[in-house]
């Protein structure tokens, strides 16, 4: 089974929607129940990041997820679905993260910049990921977040976009994958990464 | 670097798509699903459908076009036109739009821009701004542009970027169906007063007002309804034009017409 994570914080269809245009089928989960038996993960997900961390303890969905990932199974994380992998976040506050991910979330600096970063940009992927197969080099994304990560470890980089600096736009770690960017909306090429996640 | 970002606008309603002229005078046109797919195909970076739809019992068919047009393109999805309430944007962000646009509603009530980018994300709230030149600047109308609100423009930008939206969807509706080009003045004034993107609307008629709004206007992203819905020419014509004078775009599948 593919697991959609539905914890309260966005629109999940669009993503369940990719998912079934390149040829499988998620279902949503919302309890640590329904996340039982999954083969692999989505984490979605965009609004707060402390309202996300609440909306996942609320539905007692930390613990599941974060032993899914322990036991070695494909992990996708989508935009917040990114950074609540982190250590912990400056969004309004010092918010807790997951922690899987050494690391911090920090704002953009408005310097003469628009924030959030939204639109069209640019992935540079640093090393050869699989799930950048048949992806090329600077291929567009679709971004929408004013906030992005920086994980302690710059091995777990895969791939970095320029908005200002460079920031990491795909984390990946052994069997965890997250994009910063929305391939659920990143029109074919978006959709030939999640073709590559589901294949995996 | 982040592409400028060019996007066709449909008026839909009662789930066909129409296009009118100064707000008057619509003209029947086609299926918005069909015409988002194919505009996706073009190489749009975004969708925007603008639900006109007047009477109460027809409200719901939109929300069942942008659950069809979200099963079928997987750009960015934008809604607006007689969103009200919370309840509203939620059905909406539920059948798949990925952010609402809000116009009267915000005037109306200004702390609903407060409360719905607080519950669903500042990412996926537009203020919509509908402007028009007065004595030493720009006055906000509200109701399809029926109703002058007394309010300055650009203030009145600012203050919804404090409330929380995300985005401004500014239309001139001094430029709106001429095809004579953007308000480049207003749209530049509006853009150095906020931190949040600012998509321009209304005057597209020739390919030199996108780049001229998209670089002396400071616009993030250009909309543009009838210049793409008669094929006056299509998006990637457009996107050539901007990536020849060195913008950065995002590169559309080419395609042109006959």
């Amino acid at each position: 089974m593919i697991a959609i994570v539905d914890y309260g914080m966005g629109n999940l269809r669009s993503v369940q929607k990719a998912v079934e245009r390149v040829g499988f089928c998620a279902t949503l989960v919302h309890s640590a129940e329904e996340l039982d038996g999954a083969e692999k993960l989505i984490l979605p997900g965009v609004g707060a990041f402390a309202d996300a961390m609440k909306g996942l303890e609320e539905r007692g969905l930390v613990g599941p997820i974060i032993q899914h990932i322990k036991q070695g199974h494909p992990f996708l994380g989508i935009c917040l679905g990114l950074q609540l992998l982190f250590s912990e976040s400056t969004e309004d506050g010092l918010h807790k993260g997951l922690g899987i991910i050494p690391g911090r979330v920090l704002r953009f600096a408005q310097n003469g910049l628009k924030v959030p970063h939204m639109g069209w940009n640019q992935v540079s992927f640093l090393r050869d990921v699989p799930l950048a197969r048949g992806i090329p080099q600077g291929a567009y994304m679709y971004f929408v977040h004013s906030y992005y990560v920086c994980p302690e470890d710059p091995e777990v980089i895969a791939a970095t976009t320029d908005y200002g600096i460079n920031f990491a736009s795909f984390v990946w770690k052994d069997n965890i994958f997250a994009t910063q960017f929305h391939p659920e909306k990143s029109q074919s090429v978006g959709l030939a990464l999640l073709r590559n996640f589901l294949g995996l | 670097m982040l592409a400028k970002r060019l996007i066709p606008c449909l008026d839909v309603k009662a789930g066909r798509v129409v296009k009118g002229t100064k707000f008057l005078n619509l003209r029947d046109a086609g299926d918005p699903v069909e015409i988002a797919a194919f505009y996706d195909k073009e190489g749009a970076d975004e969708i925007v459908f603008l639900d006109i739809t007047a009477s109460a019992e027809e409200r719901d068919i939109i929300i069942d076009v942008v659950a069809n047009t979200a099963a079928e393109v997987f750009i960015p999805l934008t809604v607006g036109g007689g969103i009200r309430t919370i309840e509203d944007i939620r059905r909406l962000l539920k059948a798949g739009a990925d952010k609402v646009s809000i116009n009267t509603a915000a005037v109306k009530d200004p702390d609903l821009v407060n409360r719905a980018s607080r519950r669903f994300g500042s990412q996926c709230i537009v203020v919509a701004i509908d402007a028009k030149r007065r004595e030493g600047g720009w006055e906000v109308y509200i109701n399809g542009g029926r109703t002058p609100t007394g309010r300055d423009a650009i203030a009145w930008a600012k203050e919804v970027e404090s409330r929380g939206a995300g985005e401004i969807l500014l239309t001139s509706m001094d430029c709106d169906g001429t095809q004579d080009g953007y308000d480049y003045e207003l749209t530049r004034m509006v853009s150095e007063a906020i931190h949040i993107p600012i998509i321009a609307s209304g005057g597209a008629g020739k390919l030199e007002h996108f780049y001229e709004v998209l670089t002396r206007g400071k616009a993030d992203a250009a909309l543009a309804a009838s210049v793409f819905h008669y094929k006056m020419f299509s998006i990637s014509q457009v996107k050539s034009f901007l990536m020849e004078r060195n913008l950065v775009m995002r590169p559309g599948i080419v395609t042109t017409f006959a």
